[in-house]
């Protein structure tokens, strides 16, 4: 069995007081292993983004546990965090994941840097980081030279450098068409079967069929809903294929 | 008539016999859709009958070995398939929308509970589909890739339909949708498609209404 990598026990969000209040996450477990991929999907509202902002060390749960590795989220001070989302965790958001004044290669080494690596190695890491998500070639243009999948997969290069072990993404793919929206996957998926765990969070159940699991949330609460799936064989039986 | 037309497809390029039409038949649709030999020769006599394929020089009199190639006519035909759209009226009557909807119309069952056991299933077939389609090379199975991102964008398409037809229940609350759906069954029995429905109707999906007039 594989470490696990994120572990989510009976977390509560809550938002504002009073009427304003909001409950965006109402007991959500979730664990993801080393080498996983997990998809979480779920209406608009329904607390993906918050789960991932809390797993990613930005924000605390009202209530409940937050473990990124060896590491509790919620006992952690302001530096640990800071220093935990330098070095273990990786987030991507949908768009303005770069720095428009810095090339791709540069993009990608601000983490290295920020953590202390000298300008050479991080920008030679960099560089390895951006070839492994097929982007060779590109290093020196700046984002607004890149497509949208282009700098996604950028994102996703920066996101894992350095000694990271988990990565997060919210709706990497919903500016992409579907050829882009299927490389940022085959990027992520990539990255979980090289070890990291993955947490992407989807609206679109082609890309979530990518996952190993897929967790469904309704009103801050979790389901597991599909996966692991079957071997594919059984699909060519169905009779729908057919004519 | 789909398969009729994609064999005057394929003798596009030049005289075939019978069992080579169903192995490049089969090899196009990227063995999605395995084709019964004797339906292969049924279709060309058929054909024949009609003028749109007559043997080609030179082939043997054994029917078996009897290659056959375009007419005139037949690529008329061809030629009028090919440039015209694929007609999808009527829509295909769908298992899963009759399903649900007969679900809110007599409160047969919680229909949350039936729209997730089917979203976990179509997920998991959209997790198999994709395991194939990763498994594919681009060049060579290009064909059987094609198809799988049909199945998959079908299968995408459902559970999209499925998360909205959950969030608009959870809108309208149970007994709205349902007292719809009923107006909705009502318009249908009345040879109606729907239009005078209401407005709350309309949140039923169009190709699901119940059409007058039998099955197709
Ligand atoms: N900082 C905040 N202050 C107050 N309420 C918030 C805050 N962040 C999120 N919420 C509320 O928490 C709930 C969950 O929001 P969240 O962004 O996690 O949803 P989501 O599932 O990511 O939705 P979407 O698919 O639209 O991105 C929503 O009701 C939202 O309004
Ligand atoms: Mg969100």
């Amino acid at each position: 069995m594989s470490a696990t990598m994120l572990q989510l026990n009976a977390v509560r969000r809550v938002f504002g007081t009073g009427r304003g209040e909001t409950t965006a996450l109402d007991g959500v477990s979730l664990s993801v292993a080393a080498g996983e991929l997990v998809a979480i999907m779920g209406p608009s509202g329904s607390g993906k983004s918050t789960l991932l902002t809390l797993a990613g060390g930005l924000d605390k749960p009202t209530s409940g546990g937050v473990r990124v590795g060896d590491a509790d989220l919620v006992r952690s001070d302001a530096e640990a965090l800071a220093t935990l989302r330098r070095r273990t965790v990786g987030y991507v958001f949908q768009d303005l994941n770069l720095l428009p004044t810095l090339t791709a290669v540069e993009n990608v080494a601000v983490p290295l840097e920020l953590d202390g690596a000298s300008a050479r190695a991080a920008r030679r890491e960099a560089h390895d980081a951006l070839a492994a998500v097929g982007l060779a070639g590109l290093e020196d243009r700046f984002p607004d030279a890149l497509s949208g999948g282009e700098q996604q997969r950028t994102a996703i290069a920066r996101a894992c450098v350095g000694p990271r072990r988990l990565l997060l993404a919210d709706e990497p793919t919903g500016a992409l068409d579907s050829l882009a929206g299927e490389q940022v996957l085959g990027v992520l998926r990539e990255r979980a079967d090289a070890g990291l765990a993955v947490v992407l969070v989807t609206h679109e159940a082609r890309y979530a069929a990518w996952a190993d699991r897929v967790v469904f949330l309704r009103d801050g609460r979790a389901q597991d809903q599909a996966g692991p799936p079957a071997g594919p064989e059984t699909l060519l039986a169905d009779s729908d294929v057919t004519p | 008539m789909a398969i009729r037309n994609a064999l005057l497809a394929l003798l596009a390029d030049g005289p075939k016999h019978g069992y080579q039409l169903k192995v490049e038949f089969e090899a196009a649709t990227g063995g999605s859709w395995p084709l019964n030999i004797g339906q292969v020769y049924t279709t060309l006599q058929r054909c024949a009958r009609d003028g749109l394929v007559e043997p080609a020089e030179a082939s043997g009199s054994d029917a078996r070995q009897r290659r056959y190639q375009l007419t005139d006519a037949g690529r008329e035909v061809l030629d009028a398939w090919l440039a015209a759209p694929v007609d999808r009226d009527p829509p295909q009557r769908d298992e899963l929308a009759v399903k649900l909807l007969v679900v809110l119309a007599a409160s047969a069952a919680d229909p949350a509970v039936v729209i997730q056991a089917q979203r976990t299933a179509t997920l998991e077939r959209l997790q198999r589909l994709n395991q194939l389609a990763r498994g594919a090379d681009p060049a060579d199975d290009l064909a059987w890739l094609l198809v799988a991102d049909h199945l998959i964008f079908q299968a995408e398409a459902e559970v999209r339909w499925l998360d909205l037809c959950e969030q608009r229940l959870a809108r309208a609350g149970h007994g709205a949708v349902a007292a719809a759906a009923r107006r909705a069954v009502a318009a249908g029995r009345a040879g109606d498609r729907g239009e005078d429905a209401g407005g709350a109707a309309a949140d039923a999906p169009r190709d699901a209404q119940p059409e007058a007039g039998g099955s197709r």
